[in-house]
Parts: C-alpha cells; structure tokens; sequence
C-alpha cells in the first residue's frame, strides 16, 4: 500500500527543494532530507518509498533544478499525480525514471493520507473498494521509462526514441 | 498554412517541416550549464561514458554562488575548472556575469540558434531571435554528449507589444503585465512568439532580453523576439527567421505599451500582479537590483537617475549587482556606479547574487524585498515568510529611498527628511 501525499496547484520546485539545499550548497548525501522544508516539513522524515505524490495544477514550475525531483526519488517516490505539469519539470521527472501521470478527476478524488495501489503497467488505481484509471504516459515517453530512464535508453540504444 | 517562427527553427533544424505536436530531435547550437548543477552534468556524462560531442557548443557558467559560499561550493567550483581544462570546455568564472547575459555578450546565442541552458530562463536567447529554454542536467547531459536534444514542438501564443512606454515605464512592467494576462500556466508547453509593432521596435535588446526573461513564468518552453530594430543592427538575420502571416496561434494578446504604468508582482506568485499603487506605502528591508531580468547597464542608470542625490532610507539595505563584468565596467565608467554609491548602495560581485537564497542578501523571517529580479515564490530568499515583489530598477530604487514601495515620482511628494536628500 502506498500512502498519497496530497498538494496544491502551482507547487513550485523551490517548494519541494529550496535552493538553498541544493546538493552543491549541503552536499549530495542530504540534501534531500530537505524536500519540502518550508511547505511541509516532515515530509522527509515521513515518506516511505513507494509513496505517492499528487499535485493540482502546473505542477513543478520555476526553477529547472532536477535535484528537487531526484530529491524525491531518492526518497523512493516512483509516481506522481497531478492535473497538468509545468514543462520542465515533466521532462525531468521522465528522465530521472520517475512516472509522471495527469488526471484531474483522480486528483480531484484523492485526500491527503489516502492508501492506495496503484499497478503500473496497468494505471488501474485502487483504493478501498473504488478502481481508477490512469491512461499512460505518450508512446516516446513509455518507450524511455521502459528502459528505466530516457538516460538509460539513451545509454542502450545511442539515440533517442523514436529517432 | 502558415508557419510560426518556433515551427520555422525547428523545421529548418529538422531538415523537413514540423509543425505543433511533432517530436523532433534536432541539433543544438549552445549547451548552457550553470555552476549549481554542474555536478550533476558531469556525473550523468559519467554514467553514458561520454564527454561532449562538440566541446566548442558548450559554456560552463559560474555564476549562481559566485563567489563560493562554502566548502561545499568551493569543491565543487574547483571540479569544474578541472572539468573544464581536462575536456576543452569554456568557463565563465566567478564574477563574470549571469550565464544569460554573458552568453549573450559572447555572442554565444545567435538569430535562429537552439541554445539549451541548465536554467529556467533560458529563454531569454529569445531576445535576439534564438530558439532559447531551459532543463535539467540530465537533458543538458544528453544534449552535450549526443550534441542533439528532443524537442515536442511547440504551439505558440502571440503577444503583440504596440506603441511606446510612457515616461517612467520600463520593459520590465510591460514584461509583468504580459505575464499577468497570460497567468503561470498560460503559456506551459507553448513559445511566446513577441511581436513589437508601431513602435515598440524601438525596446533595445536588454529590454527584449527582459521581455524573453520572463516568458518562462508563464510556463513557456521559448519566447522568442521576432527581430527588429536594434537587432537587425547587432545580427546577422537570417531571412527565414520569420513568421508567416498566416501562422496559426493558439491565442492573440496585444499589450498597447502607452497605456502602461508601473507594476509590482505581490508574493507568492509572479504573475500576481498590480499596479505599484496597490501597495505603495509597503515597508521594505532590502531592495535588490540585477540579475538576468534587469541587471544590465541601463537598469543601472534607470535606478541612478533616481537615486542621484538622494540617500537610501535608513534601515534598508541596497544591493546591486551588474549583471556581468562588461556591466560593471561600463558603469564604473560611465558614472553610474559613484552616483549608486553615493546614495548608499552596495556593489555585489556580477552574477545571480541573492536571487535564489543562497548567498549575498538572504531575507531573515518577516523580512520584505524590492527585488528587479523574477520571481517571488515562498523562501525563494530566505525565510518562508519573508515577502519579495518583483519590480523595475526604477521603483526599485525609489522604494530604497522612500523605504517603503513606491515610484520615483511618489518621491517628490516626500517631506524633505523623509526623502532623505
């Protein structure tokens, strides 16, 4: 089972790692200790890997640091939900291996705290009796995340997908 | 149909013609990387055991803790001047500027270019005509190893900018007001095509770089200036390097510019935004002017002619810092930087200072900021609460004397000891 992490619409990446603990400022073993410092801060010391997080609208704007999304996958975030995502930080996420699913009806249906399963093959998301889906991410994206990463893919195959 | 300029460079790059919604994997020209993820870079070019594919296509930039704050910092500074001299690279070191403005004073960003940069404001290469954005490191990485990157292509927003600013109103209240009617997610995933008609050609390029600045906070992937003016002076343009009339847009915004007064971008989003007369009067702590929104020479003057004679209010602090080097000697030389000092300001080394809370000007809780810079998110400079607008360097400056926010011209009506003569 994983727990859901519930936040707003425009969640910036200054949210979820200030820039001050950046990994250049507070070194690369800790610096994720600090997702979410100001906005919500146990989080760190609460998340369990498998987790879920969930976002409202432009989810990730501002800053292109991918370390606020690494620092979430080395706290073993593997998903994220949200109702749409600003650009650069969806990129991220698929190239840091992270799933970044969009629904606003599953946000909408979502609470803080929520248990939940989710398959990920499938995006069929289960909690309690109640079933969602969640349509996959486009084909070009699949084909990286199937490798791991667009990093890993690229390391395979020497090319982009598609190209 | 017709073509918009963001469908124009990635065809061109493509060697066929795309339109919005294609995936394209086109060359780049630039691969920007900044000091703060340089790590990263490096350690994700590591793991692909590669190095990069065109070493004169890449910049290093330090320029986001310059100097270095700490041990941390410092090592990982001196990684990359190592980096840099074992594999060819180019290193802009501390105190030679932004990565946006030096990229652009080396000539490094080109009319019809793709510059990719390890920044979110990226998209100012858009001021001269270059297919601008920003990404992570591991994007970065991909596109310095492979010398290519994948793009979706965008559709495009058309803001056209009319007419000329009113005395007193600069680029960067024209820049807010656009990033106002847009919203933060207006422009996600799309470029902002920016027309300037019927006089606004006549913005230089430092006032396009503000305008190209700022387009990310409305979530777009490029904003790019179509050339005109002073550009078709600096550049060679290509004469492809513009959009059809009939390109199709997603949406049409016009901006009569003569009808602008001064804003303010109010916490904790930027494109809330109002006029200064919304919160005239707001006590501030810091006012900081620079960075790649509005750190350029005539930022500077902009603020000396409001500063010049007057004194900095007692208990705020002024902080400026030249965008670059080239800033910073052309103020020295001009005048620009006695006239700061003598009204109270201090000089910060050129680069992004306290921009993102890291060093030289941190906000202590409850502290409130003037800041020229763009962006006003929650403890983007320090304590969660203190509070940061976003505002041109002449509103700027006038805040530092009066104190509190305000326009220049809100000084005249200043009792004599309150504005500080």
């Amino acid at each position: 089972m994983s727990r859901v992490w519930k936040f707003g619409d425009h969640i910036n990446t200054d949210d979820i790692l200030p820039g001050k603990y950046a990994p250049f400022m507070v070194g690369e073993d800790r610096f994720h200790t600090f997702a979410f410092a100001h906005l919500r801060p146990e989080f760190a010391k609460e998340v369990k890997p498998g987790d879920i997080l969930v976002f409202g609208r432009n989810a990730g704007l501002g800053s292109s640091r991918e370390y606020a999304p690494e620092a979430l996958r080395k706290l073993g975030i593997q998903v994220i939900i949200a109702k749409s995502y600003a650009r650069i930080f969806f990129r991220n996420l698929v190239n840091l291996g992270i799933i970044p699913f969009e629904s606003e009806e599953v946000v909408d249906a979502l609470e803080d705290g929520d248990r939940v399963e989710l398959d990920l093959e499938t995006g069929v998301l289960v909690r309690g009796g109640e079933r969602f889906a969640l349509r996959p991410p486009p084909p070009f994206l699949l084909e990286a995340l199937r490798e791991g990463s667009l990093l890993d893919y690229y390391k395979k195959h020497g090319r982009f997908p598609g190209e | 149909m017709g073509m918009t300029l963001a469908e124009k460079i990635l065809s061109r790059k493509a060697g066929r013609e795309v339109r919005a919604g294609e995936l394209v994997v086109v060359e780049v020209d630039q691969v920007m990387v900044v000091d703060s993820i340089a790590g990263s870079f490096f350690k994700r070019l590591a793991y692909l055991e590669a190095t990069p594919r065109y070493p004169e296509r890449v910049s290093i930039v330090i320029d986001h803790v310059a100097p270095a704050a700490n041990l941390e910092v410092a090592k990982a500074q001196k990684e990359i001047r190592e980096w840099g001299r074992k594999h060819g690279i180019r290193v802009f070191d501390v105190g030679r500027g932004v990565c946006h403005q030096v990229l652009i004073e080396e000539g490094l960003a080109q009319p019809g270019w793709i510059v990719v940069g390890s920044d979110s404001h990226s998209t100012t290469y858009g001021a001269v005509g270059a297919f601008g954005t920003g990404m992570g490191a591991t994007d970065i990485a991909l596109a310095a190893a492979s010398g290519r990157t994948w793009f979706r292509v965008p559709e495009s927003v058309k803001v056209v900018f009319r007419g000329g600013l009113p005395k007193g109103v600069t680029a960067k209240d024209a820049a807010l007001e656009m990033v106002r009617l847009l919203t933060a997610e207006g422009a996600t995933y799309m470029a902002v095509e920016i027309h300037l008609q019927d006089g606004a050609e006549a913005l230089g390029r430092g006032e396009r770089m503000t305008l190209a600045n700022l387009t990310v906070e409305a979530g777009a992937k490029a904003g790019l200036v179509v050339p005109s003016g002073e550009i078709l002076d600096l550049y060679r343009v290509p004469d492809w390097l513009y959009p059809d009339p009939d390109a199709r847009y997603v949406r049409e915004v016009e901006i009569d510019l003569s009808t602008l007064s001064p804003r303010v971008s109010v916490p904790f989003y930027v494109d809330n935004v109002q006029e200064v007369a919304a919160v005239r009067g707001k006590r501030v702590d810091q006012v900081f002017i620079g960075t790649c929104t509005n750190g350029r020479i005539e930022d500077l003057r902009a603020a000396a002619e409001v500063l010049k004679g007057k004194k900095v209010a007692p208990g705020v602090r002024l902080l400026v810092i030249p965008a670059s080097s080239q800033v910073l000697e052309e103020a020295t030389r001009d005048g620009t930087l006695l006239t700061l000092l003598e009204a109270g300001a201090t000089i910060g080394t050129p680069g992004c200072g306290p921009c993102m809370g890291r060093h030289m000007g941190v906000l202590a809780p409850g502290e409130v900021c003037v800041s020229t810079s763009n962006r006003n998110f929650r403890g983007r400079m320090g304590a969660p609460d203190a509070e940061i607008y976003l505002a041109s360097p002449r509103v700027a400056a006038a805040s530092a004397v009066a104190g509190y926010i305000a326009t220049p011209e809100d000084l005249a009506s200043l009792p004599q000891e309150e504005a500080h003569v």
